[in-house]
């Protein structure tokens, strides 16, 4: 940010100051002022929950829609999302104890073959902070990986990511077993990863290919009240 | 040579207009394919490339590749394509069978100097790699594009799995070999050589 924001003292500013600065501090990924202004909220008798949704999903959305449109690229995606996750790192034990909503469950991992996590690691962040549970299963994972750990956790979701033409055909693979196991309908399978469309989630089989982290956020959210309808029919 | 790998990475390589063939290639392959078409006497055949940087963004090149091949259809009696997959996910073969052009077999540049079932064989997972015109233009595909040299501190962030940097060689070069070694050093990954020379390339344009 620009010099005269040197000046500012963050406890100074009232709430929804604060939130409007958290937003520009995330959007400059400003991790130290992001820890400190969490603080503050909460020092304020903010709920842990609305903090994460007002001051830091909020503003990373901003980023998101930024990074979407070309306006910002992945090194600054890539700071902000740093930040983020320094100020839900304060929030997550707090979540846990006061109740926050839990939306539903989600393995994800990069597949077989694959090192690449950026995409991954983004797309976990910004589930958990709209209320998912996310099982983190890294890099480089065999079926068995996803299969095993979606039936242990009693997931709703499965994610899968790849960055590569060479590795993303490993997606049909997995899918595949799920059918073979009669297991593909317990589960929602998403998709996402630079080299991927949505010709090719459908041909594979996937519930639905994500754009980027915000669109799997929403579909998420969007088949899982779909599964709750049913449930409830 | 600088200027020269600035010109190709950002506007790539006009054809001359001479020739019955044309090769539409990428700009990180320009020395490359004008070595091997003159090593082997290929004189009715031309060039004209790509901006290199499109490297960067895979999902560019087919429209690129598409407004390239319909420019010169008409001029040229052949096109081949020196682009294999390159992230495009199948986007690039498409165009060229759309037009009914060849291109190069297998999924980058760096399976086809390496050759590609060898390349294949090694199913290296955790091998980040240069050739010699990227590591001549390491800052400009990787340290400036990744924001590293503005922010030092997302280097694990973005090679945090990669073990190796491995510098597929072209040429027997020790100053480019001393270049590659120090972006090993500098994306803190440990550092092999390579020599392949140029590979699956040279049968490819040698048909021509």
């Amino acid at each position: 940010m620009a010099d005269e924001d040197d000046d500012i003292i963050l406890s100074e500013l009232d709430d929804e100051e604060l939130v409007a600065q958290m937003h520009d501090d995330l959007y400059d990924g400003l991790k130290e002022e992001i820890e400190e202004a969490t603080q503050i909220l909460l020092a304020r008798d903010w709920a842990p929950y609305k903090v994460l949704t007002v001051a830091l999903v909020a503003g990373m959305k901003v980023v998101g829609d930024d990074f979407r449109d070309g306006i910002l690229f992945v090194p600054e995606v890539l700071l902000a999302a740093n930040a983020m996750k320094a100020g839900m790192a304060i929030l997550k034990p707090l979540l846990a104890e006061t109740g926050a909503p839990k939306v539903g469950k989600m393995v994800i991992g990069t597949v077989k073959g694959d090192i690449h996590d950026i995409g991954k690691n983004l797309v976990s962040m910004m589930m958990e902070g709209a209320g998912f549970e996310v099982v983190d299963l890294g890099i480089n994972n065999p079926v068995e990986n996803y299969i095993e750990t979606a039936e242990k956790e009693d997931a709703d979701i499965i994610g899968m990511s790849a960055l590569l033409t060479t590795t993303m055909p490993y997606m049909k693979v997995v899918i595949d077993t799920l059918v073979a196991e009669g297991k593909r309908d317990k589960y929602i399978v998403l998709v996402g990863g630079a080299p991927l469309n949505e010709e090719f989630g459908k041909a594979i089989g996937a519930d639905a290919y994500c754009r980027d982290a915000a669109v799997a956020v929403e579909t998420a959210k969007q088949f899982m009240a779909r599964k709750h309808n049913q449930m409830a029919g | 040579m600088t200027d020269d790998d600035t010109r190709l990475t950002t506007e790539g390589l006009a054809a001359s207009g001479k020739g019955r063939v044309l090769v539409i290639g990428c700009g990180a392959l320009a020395r490359e394919i004008l070595a091997v078409l003159q090593a082997n006497g290929l004189t009715h055949v031309d060039l004209a490339c790509l901006p290199a940087i499109l490297h960067n963004r895979p999902e560019r090149i087919h429209t690129a590749l598409e407004d390239a091949i319909v420019k010169h259809r008409d001029t040229y009696e052949t096109i081949f394509v020196a682009y294999a997959d390159c992230g495009s996910g199948g986007r690039i073969a498409e165009v060229c069978a759309r037009y009914g052009v060849e291109m190069l077999e297998g999924p980058h540049c760096y399976s086809f100097f390496e050759g590609n079932e060898a390349f294949a064989e090694r199913d290296e997972a955790t091998a980040f790699y240069l050739t010699d015109f990227l590591t001549r233009q390491f800052e400009a595909f990787v340290i400036k594009p990744l924001g590293l040299d503005r922010h030092p501190e997302l280097r694990d962030a973005y090679f945090g799995n990669y073990e190796t940097l491995v510098y597929l060689a072209q040429t027997d070069d020790p100053a480019l070999d001393a270049q590659a070694r120090a972006a090993a050093a500098r994306l803190g990954l440990a550092y092999e050589r390579r020599q392949t020379g140029y590979g699956d390339l040279a049968p490819a344009l040698a048909r021509l």
